[in-house]
């Protein structure tokens, strides 16, 4: 798939997401979001429980529909894609980063870092198995026997920057990261938060990161705030949202 | 030990995808796929020990059975009394005729046509007919049977069946059985005397042979065909002729075209030994039931382990299927554990069988003593069966699979 030029890696036009259509309990969680992610823009989102963040990113990471509303990623509109076109962007657009690492356990730091590459080539093929040591090798965790090790021999921090070096393997041009920092000690998290930040300048990823840290937030370049299931944003952009000052 | 473990296995590097996640995720639950693991070996194992087991003894029984006595029989027809039409029918009551020693019409003519029927291997003429043997004051009642040495031998294998001396007859010769040779004391060399109504000959005991069979064995007695048309009064002519056929169960094929065409009473061994046969298919549906059932249980035990694999992996499925992992990837996973699962369990299992096929054989024995089968194993029913666990290992893990590609990544992450 190749991406048209010029185009916002994101882009959400009046999104709407209700559940429990046509029952008695149908509810509506998120309401004509509308908002829109440049290349290597780095976003905190924020909001309280139950406002539809979880929902949005779902959204957002092409593993939910929106009820309504068009969504475009990578400059494709996801209307037009089906399961397994849905499927091969999310894989090569999108780098995830869950709160809970949500590493393989079965699986070595390297293989998982590879796991992405995996799935695209079918197997690990010599280039790939230097960019996953190259990656980890950025994140702190050069050495062989870390390497090797099981995600349940790791810490909490080494967990999430292994998360982090497998969200970057495929070089995604979004990563949208839940929480990263939300299990962390307080080191681990400004770890964590400073790798991020620093692909994002390195390799010009966008990225999207849920935190309910208020200093992360405020190092982020832009804000955005969820409210029960509304963007909270400056009255005269209305819906829409800023592009990243320059 | 970690140290010892490599930080991406070799495998990687040459496995697919769906291939490495199912034998990652069949080692992981190794105590699961260990129980598994035993109900296929197990399932397996029945399978082909029982089917080798039963396909050996029959094959054992048939040739036991076969070994003496030809594949299919021409014989004269009956004699019958015909009752009148019934207007004119006076008797109440027909006895059925006394059958004397009678001929088969034509019989070159006949043994011409047989040897030229598709499917026919040999084709002996016999002349058979009640004797009694006499050596001093012992007597023995027999069954002479005349016949040519190099076409019966064709026919049942005698050959095989000599303890002293060989198959072949001399106008002044006799071969006899191992009992019909102990009750009347005789060894080889010695003479006894064969008598038919009017007619007797003194004959040269010139071979002995056991045909696992003591009443054949005490019963039968051969000479060349022409000495006994002279001891029976049937000269230039056979009692029956016996043929042997290239496909053992294709018997009936041969006999009932013969029938038709010649007119004659011609039996193969399968309707002479229908009993026997009855048996054997009795036995072979009773395989066949039990092997049902061994594949149904094994099935159902794979697929219950692998629904409760899918359970237990719904987080990675849901983490693969975010970094891009397709529904046909991942059912492909379970599918591929479904398969090794068979394939592993049955190369255990063909092992398992042999080895029981071994044991066996070693504790089952013929009445005479010799082992009642061979222990080997069949390579194109172990291939079979390694198919049949592979496919239905596949086939058992199908719903499984399939449950875990529809799954939705969301809801398998937050599980």
């Amino acid at each position: 798939m190749s991406e048209p030029a010029a185009a916002p890696v994101l882009e959400l036009r009046g999104v709407y997401k209700r559940y429990g259509l046509g029952t008695p309990v149908e509810q509506e969680v998120l309401h004509g979001i509308s908002m829109a992610l440049q290349p290597a823009e780095f976003v905190a989102l924020r909001g309280p429980s139950g406002s539809g963040k979880s929902t949005l990113l779902n959204i957002i990471g092409l593993l939910e529909s929106p009820t309504s509303g068009a969504l475009s990623l990578a400059g494709h509109s996801i209307a037009e894609l089906d399961d397994a076109q849905l499927t091969s962007l999310r894989g090569q657009a999108i780098g995830f980063v869950f709160q809970y690492h949500h590493l393989l356990p079965a699986f070595s730091a390297l293989e998982n870092v590879l796991m992405p590459l995996i799935i695209a080539h079918g197997v690990v093929q010599p280039e790939d198995e230097a960019l996953g040591r190259e990656l980890l090798a950025s994140v702190g965790l050069g050495k062989s026997a870390d390497l090797a090790k099981r995600p349940g021999e790791l810490s909490g921090g080494m967990q999430q920057r292994v998360a982090l070096a497998r969200a970057l393997a495929r070089r995604p041009r979004f990563i949208l990261a839940d929480e990263p920092t939300g299990n962390l000690d307080t080191v681990s998290a400004q770890e964590v938060f400073a790798l991020l930040r620093r692909f994002n300048r390195e390799h010009g990823s966008a990225c999207l990161i849920v935190t309910h840290d208020a200093s992360l937030a405020s190092r982020c370049d832009r804000q955005i705030d969820l409210i029960d299931g509304r963007l909270a944003l400056p009255a005269a952009s209305d819906q829409a949202l800023p592009v990243r000052p320059s | 030990m970690i140290a010892a473990r490599p930080a991406l296995s070799r495998w990687a590097r040459w496995l697919p995808l769906e291939a490495m996640l199912a034998l990652r995720f069949l080692r992981e639950g190794r105590l699961q796929s260990s129980m598994v693991l035993a109900g296929v070996t197990a399932g397996v194992a029945v399978t082909v020990f029982l089917t080798q087991l039963i396909a050996q003894l029959q094959t054992a029984i048939i040739d036991r059975v076969m070994g003496s006595q030809a594949h299919v029989v021409i014989q004269p027809t009956q004699e019958q009394v015909l009752r009148l039409p019934s207007e004119q029918a006076q008797a109440a009551q027909v006895q059925p005729r006394l059958q004397r020693q009678r001929a088969v019409d034509q019989w070159e003519r006949v043994a011409a046509l047989a040897a030229a029927t598709p499917g026919v291997l040999a084709v002996s003429p016999v002349v058979s007919g009640p004797a009694l043997v006499t050596r001093g004051a012992a007597v023995q009642s027999v069954t002479v049977l005349g016949v040519r040495a190099e076409d019966y031998r064709q026919v049942v294998r005698m050959d095989g069946y000599m303890i002293a001396g060989r198959f072949e007859l001399s106008t002044s010769g006799t071969l006899i059985g191992r009992e019909l040779a102990e009750d009347l004391g005789l060894q080889l060399g010695d003479k006894l005397r064969v008598s038919s109504g009017s007619r007797s000959q003194v004959l040269t005991v010139t071979g002995l042979f056991d045909m696992g069979s003591r009443e054949l064995n005490r019963r039968r007695v051969f000479t060349t065909l022409r000495l006994a048309q002279t001891l029976l009064d049937l000269p230039g002519s056979v009692s029956v002729i016996d043929l042997s056929v290239a496909d053992l169960f294709g018997a009936n094929a041969v006999a009932d075209p013969l029938r038709e065409q010649t007119g004659l009473r011609v039996e193969s061994w399968m309707q002479t030994n229908a009993g026997l046969l009855n048996a054997l298919s009795n036995q072979t549906i009773s395989n066949n039931l039990i092997r049902g059932f061994v594949v149904a249980i094994v099935a159902l035990g794979i697929s219950s382990v692998l629904v409760v694999s899918v359970v237990q992996k719904q987080r990675e499925i849901g983490i693969l299927r975010a970094m891009g992992a397709g529904r046909r990837q991942i059912m492909w996973v379970f599918l591929l554990q479904g398969a090794l699962m068979g394939a592993l369990g049955s190369a255990l299992g063909a092992l398992l069988a042999y080895g029981l096929l071994v044991l066996f054989s070693h504790i089952f024995k013929a009445p005479d003593g010799s082992a009642m089968y061979t222990a080997v194993l069949d390579v194109a029913l172990v291939l079979g069966a390694g198919v049949l666990a592979c496919a239905v290992g596949m086939l058992a893990a199908f719903m499984p699979a399939r449950r875990a590609a529809r799954m939705d990544p969301v809801q398998a992450i937050r599980a």
